[in-house]
């Protein structure tokens, strides 16, 4: 039993009671909605005849069904515009902040979550999304739910949930130049497997995560729910803290004056914080340590996001997976048309997609931007790229790299979750095959059932953009 | 709400491991705004080619045709947390889901509708998936206080559940709502000692 640990820490202080199932009903200090998942959740509270209990705790966004070329109403697709319709309604009747376009700050719900200072350490979050897990790089507790959870929670503010096991996952020393955090996280599920979280909280740390960015910590919790963990969480630092200073939701930030902070409530909030991290003695269910000088880029080969490879190696031989695994290995290599003991490097991709919530942000922008510029998208390829949120767009177009992309041949859109589970137009057709930089390689996610993707950093999209097959961006950046 | 402490009917097998929720309901189906529909959905891609024949998917082959009780293999429904996926199962008559493993959330959407979902070793799927496969007609009963799986009205053998979810099952208690409105008094307390909640 984990003891000590902010999992602990966080989930005690949320404790309302305890089930007689044997559940715990735990307060949720948190609630993102977005359209997709909420309209039946609404139905159900207003059938049931029951209120939103803390409409001030819950937030909504719009991410899912947006187009991304152009935003204006009505969308051609009429039951998108249904469903937009229907958060319209329901955000006012029942009285929820909605930051749509209007706003400026619409987005993926796990981007402008942390970006507005809405997210914080010790809390607990809920949204109707499995990649809620994302928002555990500040040290909260974050739960992917379903639909009829999500009118628990908006009912009760509450969840009936099962306590976890911790497991502490240490990556140590330094990445090497070109590895960056997605491929941390892809090594990690391919290390511990899809299913290896399940069950468990992973708490990740060790000097990699240290010197990692905020924007580098979601990549990575972001993808927790990829190895099977429902939430996955980084203890808050100073890092954490000076991300979230001034954020207009944040402890002391003044609706008036943003760039004023009230100095005794932000270190009020700071003092909390740090006293919701996990101790030095704290004790884990289990450890696992890697080591990032052992981390390659990382490319997916298969239709689960733990069939991965280093860029430069070759496909692993259906005999070295155990004997449980081989179907879908199988299926895996059938559905791609790749053969093993092949290299991934230079399998020609059709399509390139920059974006999602794993890599929709600005660092994530930069990052591909330095690859792109000076160069030309590949003339087989179609390539675009969706920042995460108006606000990230907005930040980017102001250094300039909406123009980097836009001469390199990208096209350039609106925010929006895209091409990562295509239920918007951008789809891919066919047996097309893309690089993205998204978290998902499962059979028919982008829109076609007959589609391929190859999950890899956005630097490596960028790079096969141009090159017009998976590459090691490595090499692109020696010649640049 | 109603007790649920047996589930009884025919078996329908869907094999592979890894079985993600987009493969369950691919998300164009997500677009709609209430679950009505979802019963026509399930498996969709799997299930029929691009003119909307069968492909003779488990689910469309007559001999399986009313199964109540579906044969899953390893982190079946892992990926998104559309309920969605849980949801069209249920609309096209699943009642019971039988499976070596099972992702989180899905398991818990499948509680809070009232599908158990049930596991059983690896060796014991494959013989439940040829048992099944090589006569479908064989009637199976889920026995949730027992933990035991029937097989024309014979014990077959135990299964494990979470215990959390077989209580909210045979209890009744499955649908939360109810349950967590009536500590109403006690989450207001926890909200209050909650410094964020206060803006500290
Ligand atoms: S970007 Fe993709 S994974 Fe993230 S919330 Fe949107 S659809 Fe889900």
């Amino acid at each position: 039993m984990s003891k000590g640990t902010l999992y602990n820490k966080v989930w005690d202080a949320h404790v309302v009671d305890k089930l007689p199932t044997g559940q715990y009903q735990i307060f949720i200090g948190l609630h993102l909605i977005h359209e997709v998942t909420s309209p039946q959740a609404f139905d159900m509270v207003a059938e049931k005849g029951l209120k939103v209990a803390y409409p001030g705790r819950t937030f909504a966004t719009v991410d899912h069904i947006v187009p991304t070329k152009s935003q204006a109403r009505p969308f051609a697709d009429t039951e998108a515009e249904q469903m937009m319709g229907a958060i319209e309604r329901n955000v006012r009747n029942f009285g929820i902040p909605f930051f749509d376009f209007n706003s400026g700050n619409q987005g993926i719900v796990h981007i402008i979550g942390p970006e507005m200072g809405l997210t914080q350490p010790g809390m607990t979050i809920a949204c109707g999304d499995s990649h809620t897990s994302t928002h555990g790089a500040f040290g909260t507790l974050a739960f992917g739910i379903g639909t009829t959870q999500v009118r628990d929670v908006l009912a009760t503010q509450c969840l009936g949930l099962d306590a976890l096991k911790v497991r502490r996952v240490n990556v140590n020393g330094e990445l090497k130049p070109g590895v960056t955090a997605k491929d941390v996280t892809l090594y990690i599920i391919q290390k511990l497997g899809v299913k290896g979280g399940i069950g468990y909280a992973y708490e990740y740390g060790g000097s990699v995560f240290d010197n990692f960015t905020m924007e580098e910590r979601m990549t990575v919790c972001n993808m927790a729910i990829e190895g099977g963990a429902r939430a996955g969480y980084v203890n808050p630092d100073q890092t954490t803290f000076d991300y979230l200073k001034g954020r207009k939701y944040a402890p002391g930030t003044s609706p008036e004056a943003m760039a004023k902070v009230d100095e005794a409530k932000w270190q009020k909030a700071v003092a909390y914080w740090k006293s919701v991290a996990s101790g030095h003695d704290a004790q884990y269910d289990d450890v696992v340590n890697f080591n990032g000088e052992d981390i390659e880029p990382i490319v997916t080969w298969g239709i689960t996001p733990d069939q991965s490879v280093g860029v430069n190696d070759k496909l692993p031989e259906v005999g070295k997976f155990s004997a449980d695994e081989v179907k879908t290995v199988e299926l895996a290599y059938k559905h791609m048309d790749l053969k093993p003991g092949s290299p991934i490097k230079g399998t020609p991709i059709d399509v390139a997609f920059i974006g999602s919530c794993t890599n929709g942000r600005l660092s994530d922008l930069r990052e591909a931007a330095k690859v792109a510029k000076g160069r030309k998208v590949a003339k087989t390829v179609r390539a675009f790229v969706v920042p995460g949120s108006q606000q990230v767009k907005a930040a980017a177009e102001k250094e300039g790299l909406d123009k980097v992309f836009t001469e390199a041949g990208f096209e350039w859109r609106g925010a929006g979750c895209s091409m990562c589970l295509a239920m918007n137009p951008d789809k891919l057709k066919g047996r097309e095959i893309s690089a993205s930089s998204s978290n998902r390689n499962f059979i028919g996610r982008q829109g076609s059932k007959d589609g391929r993707t190859i999950l890899m950093s956005p630097a490596m999209v960028a790079a096969a953009a141009v090159e017009g097959c998976v590459t090691d961006v490595r090499e692109l950046m020696q010649h640049h | 709400m109603s007790k649920i402490t047996q589930i009884e009917g025919k078996a329908v097998p869907v094999e592979g491991n890894d079985i993600d929720t987009d493969r369950i309901i691919p998300a164009r189906y997500l677009k709609e705004i209430t679950f009505t529909n979802m019963g026509k959905y399930p498996f969709y891609d799997e299930r029929f080619d691009a003119e909307g024949r069968p492909k003779g998917h488990p689910f469309d082959l007559p001999q399986f045709a009313g199964a109540h009780i579906l044969f899953v293999n390893q982190n079946f429904g892992c990926g998104s947390s559309r309920e969605h996926a849980p949801q069209a199962l249920m609309r096209f008559g699943i009642r019971a889901i039988v499976g070596e493993s099972f992702a989180e959330i899905f398991a818990g959407n499948c509680t809070m509708l009232g599908i158990p979902t049930a596991t059983v070793s690896h060796a014991e799927m494959e013989k439940l998936q040829a048992l099944v496969k090589a006569k479908p007609e064989t009637k199976f009963t889920l026995d949730l206080e027992k933990k035991t799986l029937l097989s024309e009205g014979k014990e077959h053998l135990r299964f494990d559940i979470h215990e959390s979810k077989r209580n909210a099952l045979v209890n009744g208690t499955w649908d939360s709502t109810g349950i967590l409105l009536a500590n109403a008094g006690k989450t207001a307390e926890v909200a209050q000692k909650l410094p964020y909640v206060n803006g500290f």
